[in-house]
């Protein structure tokens, strides 16, 4: 009995002094992120059009970083969806629709803003990368979901030609940490890029919804 | 100077399969530089393949050839401890001999 | 009426299955062919032409200080090769850092052989005609020589697990104009960039399947690429500025996937694409 009642004290005090230990030597998670930012910056240089503010993180990137590896809260979620939807710059003319031909090629321009880009040279969305568009082509990732058929199936209305020029614009305001970049809100494309884009998914006559 | 060829030479049956890489820019002379200018083609235009001094592949090579090359023949005659010599010459002159031991 | 409007929807759903069931064909059959066509390619690998040239160089004595690469411990002692690389990166107490091969040669040239640290890290990457990279083909030959050797990378010294940690985090730092981390990639099984199949990093088979193939010989590009290109090269598209060379965010992210594929055998230099 006393040895038995012995061995539970020294397993006891064994945890207890693991614990201590394990408080003393593995830092808390934000620290572990705070010195993750800091080593990152001391990690690059600035080459051409990518410079060093791009590791500045918005409170949009740093929260999503923080919340990669666990579940989003719903409060967080909310918070970081309002802060991106008032953000939207909605187009000044009210049209929706721009020129799908146009939106093609913006879906299918992968460069931009990479340092080894011109400056000058063309930007595109890259949307062939993550998404299906036009089912001539074949050639599309599947990060994202399919958008094959996305006006025929969702229908031709405002109310949809609004949600994916505002999604495009910035995807966090209905999907907070997106794996979307914020197109328009980033300053990756303009807002004629952005209505071609609408267009492609919108427009009858584009080859997403034949 | 060209860098050095990497020879296998084995021997299965009668048989001695020789596999070569070699290394090459096999410039086509249809691409452009960042200037737009184009980049001269440069390739190899000769390799000769040789057994105990008998020639045992000769080949005339052109830009379709992909850069770094692999060359995968077969021939008879040879046995193990034999020399496979093999060299290549290309359109600027540039030429590279290498050899392996037949295992 | 009703039951029209059903039937409408049914075939409309049908038509759409078909369109997908075609394109998935396709892509299947494109997925196929560059599998085929990678298993063609693998018998002739001119990655070995970087082993060969690295195997030469590393034990000429190279540098101000005329030292060749068999004084330089890659932490199995000096000069000892085999293996070496299934174990990095790894602390090594004369740097007092964890080092992944690539930075562990650079600090052998600088500390060894003598060279300035901006002479050592001249040229990290090869450039075709124009800039052959002496570090590519040390970096062949040395990983050459772990092939078939199981990855084993320990957490034994606290700055290994602190970099581990923080290549952790790294792994899912949102950055740059379009919020890219690795996760926006390599986060999720069964994913493709355009018809490019993208392995999950943070799973530990995804891990293993990549990390153990690289360095690989690159078809497109006539290039040997390291593991410090591959790095470079996916900051690039994710629209950072440059990583450094040999940084510690470069390490600490090696550290952090080459542990995570403990376990696999090392097969590399590979080819692809």
């Amino acid at each position: 009995m006393h040895t038995k009642s012995w061995i539970v004290a020294w397993l006891a005090a064994g945890i207890a002094s693991a614990v201590l230990i394990g408080c003393a030597t593995t830092p808390t998670d934000v620290e572990v992120s705070r010195q993750a930012a800091a080593v990152l910056k001391d990690s690059f240089k600035a080459n051409g059009q990518a410079g060093m503010d791009r590791l500045d993180q918005d409170e949009t990137q740093r929260l999503c970083t923080q919340y990669a590896n666990k579940a989003l809260p719903k409060d967080v979620a909310e918070m970081i969806e309002k802060l991106n939807l008032a953000s939207i710059k909605w187009p000044a003319d009210g049209k929706w629709l721009g020129d799908w031909k146009n939106g093609e090629r913006v879906a299918q321009e992968g460069r931009g803003k990479q340092f080894s880009d011109d400056p000058k040279g063309p930007v595109g969305g890259n949307c062939y990368a993550c998404h299906q568009l036009s089912p001539q082509e074949v050639s599309f990732g599947t990060i994202g979901p399919s958008l094959l058929a996305f006006g025929k199936v969702r229908g031709y209305n405002d109310e949809m030609r609004k949600y994916a020029y505002g999604k495009i614009w910035n995807a966090d305001a209905y999907n907070a940490c997106s794996n979307m970049p914020r197109f328009g809100h980033s300053q990756i494309l303009t807002e004629q890029q952005v209505k071609d884009l609408v267009a492609l998914l919108m427009d009858p006559d584009s080859p997403v919804n034949k | 100077m060209a860098d050095p060829m990497r020879i296998r030479a084995n021997l299965v049956g009668d048989v001695t399969d020789v596999k070569v890489l070699m290394s090459h820019q096999m410039e086509t002379g249809q691409r452009k530089d960042a200037q737009g200018k184009v980049i001269p083609a440069w390739f190899i235009q000769n390799v000769a393949v040789t057994h105990s001094g008998k020639t045992v592949l000769s080949a005339q090579w052109g830009t379709a050839i992909s850069q770094n090359p692999f060359l995968a023949f077969r021939f008879k005659g040879a046995g193990k401890g034999d020399k496979v010599q093999v060299t290549w010459t290309d359109n600027r002159g540039d030429k590279r001999t290498d050899e392996a031991t037949v295992a | 009426m009703k039951s029209l409007t059903r039937l409408h929807v049914v075939c409309a759903l049908g038509a759409v299955a078909v369109v997908t069931a075609a394109a998935a064909w396709a892509q299947t059959s494109a997925v196929d062919e560059i599998a085929k066509y990678r298993a063609a390619l693998k018998d002739g690998n001119p990655a070995e032409l970087w082993e060969v040239r690295g195997q030469g160089m590393w034990a000429q004595p190279r540098g101000p200080k005329q030292v060749s690469f068999e004084k330089c411990d890659l932490g199995l002692g000096p000069g000892v090769v085999k293996g070496a690389y299934a174990q990095m990166p790894r602390y090594f107490a004369d740097a007092d850092r964890v080092l992944d091969l690539e930075s562990r040669l650079l600090w052998c040239m600088v500390a060894q052989q003598g060279y300035t640290d901006a002479d050592a890290r001249k040229s990290p990457f090869g450039a075709g005609n124009e800039r052959k990279s002496d570090m590519e083909a040390l970096v062949a030959y040395v990983t050459s020589e772990s092939r078939g050797i199981k990855m084993n990378v320990a957490l034994n010294h606290p700055k290994e697990q602190e970099a581990y940690r923080l290549g952790g985090k790294m792994f899912a730092f949102r950055g740059g104009t379009h919020d890219f981390s690795c996760l926006t990639c390599h986060g999720d099984d069964g994913k493709r960039i355009r018809l490019q199949d993208l392995p999950n990093l943070t799973t530990v088979a995804g891990a293993q399947l990549a990390y153990t193939t690289w360095p690989a010989y690159r078809v497109s590009q006539g290039e040997l690429r390291s593991f410090q290109w591959r790095l470079f090269d996916c900051f690039r598209q994710q629209r950072f500025p440059e990583l450094l060379y040999g940084s510690d965010a470069s390490i600490a992210l090696t550290m952090y996937l080459a542990r995570n594929a403990n376990g696999a055998a090392f097969d590399a230099p590979a080819i692809k694409r």
